[in-house]
């Protein structure tokens, strides 16, 4: 019985959790040269929900290093890294996803954060412990808007 | 005392005012190592806010927080009136001579007047001390003062009454060169402990001070204009925070950022971290108190 529960605790937040703020620990993903090919909820991403996890300063904020033109409505675009601009065309949704994941695993030292990690890290403040930045539905939604940026 | 010194930084200030009234400001000195004309100027005292970098270093060229700021932050700080961190040091004028604790002694008592003895005091923190064996920030140095001098309740870190003092102190190296002795006792092992915390990514965002600071001053992260993180203008005045705040609290306000568990005012890291950064800010002017963003 106490196993079953526990089994089912994890499920249940995961289903409360998918519009929360705070994202819960990651889960195993395979890694297939280079990318992560298969999807990490198993489902396709909401574009709308991913430009609005993009925006967020406490999500994705992506505006924070890169500057995206057609987000040119929200003011202040950073510096740090490439303009997202056409991403979609120098990278496969594979790609994409690993980036998204973890970049570290394919840019070696990068600043850019790893939005689906969750343990780690040295120092973590306690309210993140054992979370990653974003969920995996977050990182779906994230992609499936980024899958949009062509300009081929 | 308080009242004298206010007196006649009004009167100074006024001279300043005066001159720049004429077109005949200080401002057309140039410096040899900066290369540069116009180097901004305090009541008449230059301000070096850029120099290049002596061999080894880790950065090209040295440059104050100043200059990632706009002009209008800029120039708050170059007035005395116009810069908020003034109604602190003013506070702290008031507590250089008000004696307090069982000694029944102010800092006057002692020191005398502040413009003579705390004058280079603020360029060369943290000092080695010989009897704590370790480095001392300014904070430190005050409080051993009002423990073991006066018989006083020492400050908290973050007070006004702190940050009064850390101001007028430091005010009185303004446009001095920072020089820290990392020579003295075991200072080299706390600037070692400072550089490996300086480049250890820390929290769930994974960065190192060196990420921001080091590799992309100049850069905009978001509306923010990233400096080289230079120590030379603490305690500052932050419009951020409408307030003065110690260097410490800027320190835990960068780890609160990369949602990394802060370490505390004063403690071993912070101050090693404080060793550490100050060294990379030698030859900077200090700007105490500055103004910042």
């Amino acid at each position: 019985m106490w196993k079953l529960l526990r089994c089912l605790a994890p499920a249940a937040l995961l289903a409360l959790g998918a519009g929360a703020a705070s994202a819960d620990s990651s889960k195993s993903y395979e890694i297939v040269d280079g990318g992560i090919p298969a999807s990490l909820t198993g489902k396709p991403g909401d574009p709308a929900a991913g430009e609005e996890a993009m925006l967020n300063r406490k999500l994705g904020n992506c505006l924070a290093c890169h500057a995206v033109t057609k987000l040119k409505n929200h003011p202040f675009h950073g510096e740090i890294g490439p303009a997202l601009d056409g991403v979609a065309d120098r990278y496969s949704e594979a790609q994409l996803r690993l980036i998204l994941v973890n970049a570290k695993q394919v840019f070696d030292g990068t600043m850019m954060p790893a939005f689906y990690k969750s343990e780690g890290f040295t120092r973590v403040m306690d309210s993140f412990a054992g979370k990653s930045i974003l969920t995996a539905k977050q990182v779906e939604d994230v992609l499936s808007y980024l899958s949009t940026f062509k300009e081929h | 005392m308080a009242f004298t010194t206010t007196v006649k930084r009004s009167v100074v200030g006024g001279v300043a005012l005066a001159l720049a009234g004429l077109g005949i400001s200080a401002s057309l000195a140039q410096d040899e190592e900066s290369g540069r004309t116009n180097l901004p100027s305090i009541e008449g005292e230059k301000l070096l806010t850029r120099l290049k970098s002596p061999q080894g270093h880790p950065l090209k060229w040295v440059v104050s927080g100043f200059e990632f700021r706009t002009r209008d932050t800029q120039a708050l700080q170059l007035d005395d009136f116009s810069n908020p961190a003034f109604l602190w040091v003013e506070r702290g004028e008031e507590a250089w001579s008000t004696a307090e604790g069982e000694a029944g002694k102010s800092c006057e008592s002692c020191h005398g007047d502040v413009e003579d003895s705390m004058k280079g005091v603020r360029a060369k923190m943290p000092k080695w001390s010989t009897d704590k064996n370790r480095p001392m920030p300014l904070e430190d140095k005050i409080n051993q003062c009002r423990k073991e001098r006066m018989g006083a309740e020492p400050w908290k870190w973050e007070s006004d009454q702190m940050l009064g003092m850390t101001a007028l102190i430091g005010l009185q190296s303004r446009g001095m060169p920072v020089n820290v002795n990392l020579e003295a006792g075991d200072m080299m092992a706390w600037w070692e402990r400072g550089q490996k915390l300086y480049y250890t990514r820390m929290g769930q965002l994974d960065l190192a001070c060196a990420n921001c600071h080091e590799d992309n001053n100049g850069k905009y992260i978001r509306a923010d204009l990233l400096s080289q993180g230079q120590t030379n203008g603490f305690p500052t005045y932050r419009l951020k925070w409408q307030k003065l705040g110690s260097l410490h609290r800027r320190f835990k306000g960068c780890m609160d950022q990369v949602r990394a568990k802060a370490y505390k005012r004063g403690s071993d890291e912070f101050v090693a971290l404080e060793v550490y950064t100050a060294w990379r800010g030698s030859g900077l002017s200090v700007e105490t108190p500055a103004v910042r963003q």
